[in-house]
């Protein structure tokens, strides 16, 4: 009797780990998988929501690579891989292209997914009774008519993309970008279920009804307390998908997300700003710094309602060389961030950082020369200069403040810091109503445009009012060139000659991850992560 | 009786009318919107969204649209913040669950806080009443804020007994650290309040009276003290429940609950104006309709008041 009990629990357990592992192409063969197939992953924020045509945020773009899928996925290096677009045609002028669906891609309620899934989301996304914050995605994107459409002036059958047949998409551009289909990797390209979408409205996103196409399926999402996925078995390569349930937990407080992660409730979480060498130290094999694409910056206000002095650009220079970049990222950050001369992250695709006089310097001589300029343009001890410096609540951003401060006070300028509640701060930026403000930017997409078009004149995007000719026309010319790179290198250079920001530090993502979760991408700058290529290990 | 709850009632209307409408005008005056982002949208789509959300409507008229929906259809709006969701649905997914912590912390408040109080009381400085007044000093000093990390240190990190966080309706050990964190301070209150009340009770005529014809101690204390010592505890009650029930931003955020504390503060943050103001009028109403029930209670144990 109780060797038949020990040889059936013997089987349970192989037969528990045994199937999985034998089907998935990305598993290694050999490797011992877990008998729960669980991620559970740290989110700082809830979603606001779960429509891929109104999600306007990282994590939400996470958790909707799992749900959806859209044209392209990316590998763990950030290249692009077929998702649904198996192949595709672009035309000589670079203005058309058709891309060829895959065959027996289906959503969860069973319905195939078509080329007019794809439109359907497209032109929801561009209507202005949807109202999506993310409408500009499609501007951005140059699809052909997106402005008019957007503002209400041409009909969304204007907009440039249609279903050639039920597996044939085609997209028309105004421009032609050469990033185009790296962009296709936003969760804002994704198709959605029409038939679900006008039965429930706006709460099609609901678990219980909610119908999506991705390698999981929506099973609960409680505000506040959890979302949960489970993997969906009408994915077409649902054979090559380890991870069965993921999980995704809102924890604000990045020292209690810690606690949780070190009581085994969470996989992954962000390390707190300072502690990353400790829980290197302490979990060499769980903690890692990949870099993320995203830069921090302190931002000059050159516009009418700016400060006289920041006009000077011996100014603006003489402030960004004299802020000690090296002990930003060493002292107060230490997680793996880099020191930023170029307002471009060093990690984005196709960009090598240029040279350009102050990257090369040492501090000192940086110090030297930012005295130099301040005292050409009529600063000095004798002449102190008064600015205001200004960051949305928050002790990281006030521990940077007050150590620009200090780089700023040999120079003998005199530096308010203001702190403003996060609504208060974006309203006072885009209204122009400071000095010097902090600013950062994440890439939308890998390329080095996604940096750089935002302080291009016809930007959006103007805090702090900069414009230069030379510049607009050099990223004008990046659309259409065969090397954009060469353009890119002399923008930085102009940024670096006229200062309009003070590149701080270009981000990383310093985080724990559970020992037993593998194939996370950490060569990817965008880390898009997909569960379906990632698998537990056995402890 | 009856009349006097029906003319509390009717006052309650204005009251109500007035916080929904300062509240409103207070949140349009706050700088920012809820459409303001670290990505400034482009003027084509600010526009649809204020007219998606009638955000393009002068104030007055808002108002108007807004008390009439809330009025006649019970219908708080759609989140400004959370796209697919309604303040209805919203309200409804995390009222059950400050209810169920809330609820749970404030019983465990009262019974903990008035035996520590009356145990203190009787046996006033005896090292019974030092201990009872040093714990209910000890919690009324600890902000749950402080208390919440420690409970998590003790309980998930070094003896793996509860959760570290999350919430389940089915699972109890998820409510206990809640429990423990937001009831501390009321209890700590409710105890303080019961003994002063009660040391001044025990001090009064009627008492004296009772032990001079010989009563049990017992009897004394649970039959004539006891009753008219609860009064001032009563009506701390009263704004104490409704402050429970709606919840603690401090412990939603801690113990990732997914209550509505946490959604009152966060839709101030967002300008979600919607939530804040079906949330606000939430409050408001508890709020008026339990000092109504206190006053009931009142008259129920103190003979002396008749309404």
């Amino acid at each position: 009797m109780k060797s038949i009990a020990a040889i059936s629990a013997l089987a349970l357990m192989l037969g528990s780990a045994a199937p999985v592992l034998a089907q998935s192409s990305h598993v290694p063969e050999g490797t011992k998988l877990a008998a729960n197939q669980t991620f559970t992953y740290w989110m700082q924020d809830d979603l606001k929501t779960l429509d891929p045509d109104l999600n306007t945020s990282k994590d939400g773009n996470d958790v909707l690579h799992q749900l959806f899928e859209g044209l392209y996925d990316q590998d763990a290096e950030g290249n692009l891989v077929p998702a649904l677009a198996t192949s595709f045609d672009v035309s000589d002028d670079k203005m058309t292209y058709t891309f060829h669906l895959r065959e027996g891609a289906k959503w969860s309620n069973g319905d195939p997914v078509t080329a007019q899934d794809f439109v359907y989301a497209w032109q929801r996304l561009a209507n202005p009774n949807t109202a999506s914050d993310y409408a500009w995605y499609m501007e951005l994107m140059q699809v052909k008519n997106a402005h008019d459409v957007i503002a209400g002036e041409k009909p969304l059958t204007d907009l440039g993309v249609k279903a050639i047949d039920d597996m044939t998409l085609e997209v028309q551009l105004e421009t032609p970008i050469p990033y185009f289909r790296q962009m296709l990797v936003n969760s804002s390209t994704f198709p959605v279920p029409q038939k679900v979408v006008e039965k429930f409205g706006s709460e099609w996103t609901k678990p219980e009804n909610m119908v999506s196409n991705g390698a999981y399926n929506l099973k609960s999402w409680k505000i506040g307390e959890s979302i949960e996925l489970v993997k969906s078995d009408s994915y077409w390569d649902a054979a090559n998908t380890t991870l069965t349930d993921l999980k995704f937990v809102p924890i604000t407080d990045l020292n209690q997300a810690l606690t949780r992660y070190e009581a085994g409730e969470l996989d992954f979480v962000q390390t707190p700003a300072g502690q990353y060498p400790r829980l290197k130290d302490e979990y060499p094999d769980q903690a890692f710094a990949p870099p993320r694409s995203c830069s921090y910056s302190y931002i000059f206000n050159v516009g009418d309602s700016g400060p006289e002095a920041l006009k000077d650009v011996r100014v603006r220079k003489a402030l960004s060389y004299a802020i000690n970049r090296d002990i930003i990222v060493d002292k107060i950050l230490k997680g793996g961030q880099k020191p930023a001369y170029s307002w471009t992250h060093w990690a984005t695709a196709g960009f090598t950082m240029p040279e350009t006089d102050y990257s090369t310097m040492t501090q000192d001589e940086r110090m030297a020369k930012a005295k130099e300029l301040l005292k050409e343009a009529g600063y000095g001890p004798e002449n102190p200069l008064k600015l205001r410096l200004m960051y949305n609540t928050s002790s990281d951003h006030k521990k940077l403040a007050i150590a620009v401060q200090q780089f700023w006070k040999p120079l003998g300028i005199d530096v308010t810091l203001e702190n403003y509640e996060w609504k208060v701060y974006l309203e006072k930026q885009q209204q122009h109503d400071f000095d010097i403000s902090r600013y950062g930017w994440c890439a939308d997409y890998n390329e080095p445009s996604t940096y750089l078009d935002v302080l291009t004149s016809w930007s959006d995007q103007d805090v702090g009012e900069w414009k230069d000719p030379a510049y607009d026309a050099l990223l004008k010319d990046s659309k259409t060139a065969a090397d954009p790179q060469a353009d890119y290198t002399k923008a930085e250079q102009i940024l670096a000659e006229q200062m309009p920001l003070a590149p701080v530090y270009h981000y990383s993502l310093p985080m724990l991850l559970n020992s037993q979760i593998k194939g996370y991408p950490f060569e990817n700058v965008e880390l898009n992560w997909y569960a379906k290529n990632m698998y537990r290990t056995a402890k | 009786m009856i009349v006097y709850i029906l003319k509390r009632l009717a006052i309650a209307i204005p009251t109500l009318l007035t916080l929904i409408i300062a509240s409103f005008v207070l949140m349009h005056v706050a700088p920012g919107g809820p459409f303001t982002a670290e990505r400034a949208v482009p003027p084509e789509v600010l526009a649809n969204l204020n007219a998606k959300y009638g955000l393009d409507q002068p104030l007055w008229k808002q108002i108007g649209t807004y008390l009439w929906n809330v009025v006649a259809h019970f219908d708080f709006g759609p989140s400004f913040t959370y796209k697919d969701r309604s303040v209805n649905d919203i309200i409804a997914q995390g009222f059950p669950v400050t209810l169920t912590y809330g609820f749970l912390s404030f019983i465990t408040a009262v019974l903990v806080g008035v035996s520590l109080g009356v145990t203190a009381a009787i046996k006033r400085n005896s090292w019974l009443d030092y201990l009872a007044v040093g714990i209910s000093i000890g919690a009324q000093v600890l902000p749950n804020f402080v208390m919440a990390p420690i409970l998590v240190l003790i309980f998930t990190l070094a003896l793996h007994w509860l959760p570290g966080g999350g919430w389940s309706f089915d699972d109890p050990r998820f409510w206990i650290m809640p429990v423990i964190a937001l009831s501390t301070s009321y209890m700590a209150s409710i105890a303080r309040i019961t003994r002063s009340s009660m040391l001044e009770t025990l001090s009064s005529n009627h008492i004296r009276t009772a032990r001079a014809k010989g009563l049990p101690k017992r009897k004394i204390i649970l039959r004539h003290a006891l009753k008219p010592a609860l009064l001032p505890v009563i009506s701390y009650l009263g704004p104490a429940f409704v402050s429970m029930i709606t919840g603690s931003v401090i412990v939603d955020v801690y113990f990732t609950t997914g209550g509505i504390g946490k959604s009152f503060v966060d839709s101030a943050l967002n300008r979600d104006y919607a939530v804040m103001m079906g949330i606000t009028i939430l409050l408001g109403t508890l709020t008026i309709l339990f000092n109504l029930v206190v006053d009931i209670i009142y008259g129920w144990i103190d003979p002396k008041i008749r309404y």
